[in-house]
């Protein structure tokens, strides 16, 4: 599948939204048929492109939300609403069912997670980030493997959660996931802590131990990559195992 | 996270190498994110996905997270694509299934 993935030419393609839903009432995840759609692999994206009737137009990557092979043979990009975003406003609010975007893709290599990795995996994902994280969650239950997975979401309040039902029921049924929360701005009403960004200690507690030498994925605002990314290196992590995605204002 | 995204967006680099896959594959064959580049200016090596990316400008500017100097720029004009590599001493391109 990885060479599936990368071969051919990169074309642009006409995708045609299939089905939509709100996942938090910013964000909006678009469900894609994608003809003659290569397959993919968890963590790449695609780069959507939207051109005006005047001919101006404007490009963005986004983080395909998906795994492949998927039940429908369908493409799901989970968008975050920038407000003052050239892109993500049309993809959130204005496109419709049946409505057609260009998408070129599967692209990207680096920040990607396979099922042949066997060591235990740590996915820190901040806000939107976690749209790659959650790909290689539904990839690892894809294919029905057995690595360890452990979540670390940091998140603004409780209602800005992607994916919360499916988590909650993937942490029940899926073997081996764990997911914990950090919330930075309101906290549910029976948290132990304060709300408090991403720290050592939460890493300690919730992520794997060095000498477990898992793969890291951390994806995010920039702010939250360096944050993290540097706790792990500190806690004795391999950065040769830490892979990063900035992910911050895909407007 | 808004406010601190638009804070980063403003200042142009929100963004990495990750996101420079579907213009680089546009010209090359196999996927450059997963290059390592090794740094004209102080010689850092690391993946190009992990090159801080201003993408505002006519084109893509590829920054070195360690000293900040230019690595890659990739300009796209209607016909053709320039691309400069002098900021890196070189690429070693990882070969999938070989």
């Amino acid at each position: 599948m990885a060479r599936t993935a990368i071969s051919g030419r990169l074309i642009w393609r006409a995708a045609t939204l299939a089905e939509a839903h709100w996942e938090t009432p910013t964000a909006r995840t678009l469900v894609l048929d994608v003809p003659d759609w290569p397959g993919h692999l968890p963590g790449q994206h695609v780069d959507v492109r939207l051109t005006a009737d005047d001919g101006y137009s404007a490009q963005r990557s986004y983080s395909i939300a998906s795994s492949w092979p998927h039940p429908q043979n369908r493409v799901e990009l989970t968008i975050q609403r920038l407000d003052d975003g050239e892109v993500s406003p049309y993809l959130t609010d204005t496109v419709e069912v049946g409505d057609q975007i260009e998408l070129r893709g599967p692209v990207g290599g680096w920040f990607v997670w396979r099922e042949t990795q066997t060591a235990p995996v740590l996915l820190l994902g901040g806000g939107s980030g976690v749209v790659p994280l959650m790909a290689m969650i539904r990839a690892r239950a894809t294919a029905g493997t057995k690595q360890p997975f452990r979540l670390i979401y940091s998140v603004r309040t409780p209602t800005d959660i992607l994916y919360a039902e499916e988590l909650r029921r993937r942490v029940r049924d899926d073997a081996g996931l764990d997911v914990h929360y950090v919330y930075t701005r309101k906290t549910p009403d029976d948290w132990s802590s304060p709300p408090k960004r991403i720290d050592v200690a939460a890493l300690n507690t919730y992520g794997w131990p060095p000498d477990f030498a898992p793969d890291c994925f951390v994806c995010g605002p920039t702010t939250f990559v360096e944050a993290a990314a540097d706790i792990l290196v500190a806690l004795g992590h391999d950065p040769r195992r830490i892979r990063t995605e900035r992910f911050g204002g895909t407007s | 996270m808004t406010a601190t995204s638009t804070e980063e967006f403003e200042d142009g680099a929100t963004l990495d190498g990750n996101a420079m896959a579907g213009d680089l594959r546009e010209v090359f064959a196999v996927d450059v994110t997963s290059a390592r580049y090794m740094c004209a200016g102080c010689r850092h090596t690391d993946a190009v996905a992990t090159l801080r990316l201003w993408n505002r400008a006519p084109g893509l500017v590829a920054r070195c997270p360690n000293c900040e100097d230019v690595v890659i720029r990739v300009v796209r004009a209607p016909d053709k694509v320039y691309l400069d590599l002098r900021g890196s001493v070189r690429l070693e391109v990882p070969l999938e299934g070989v």
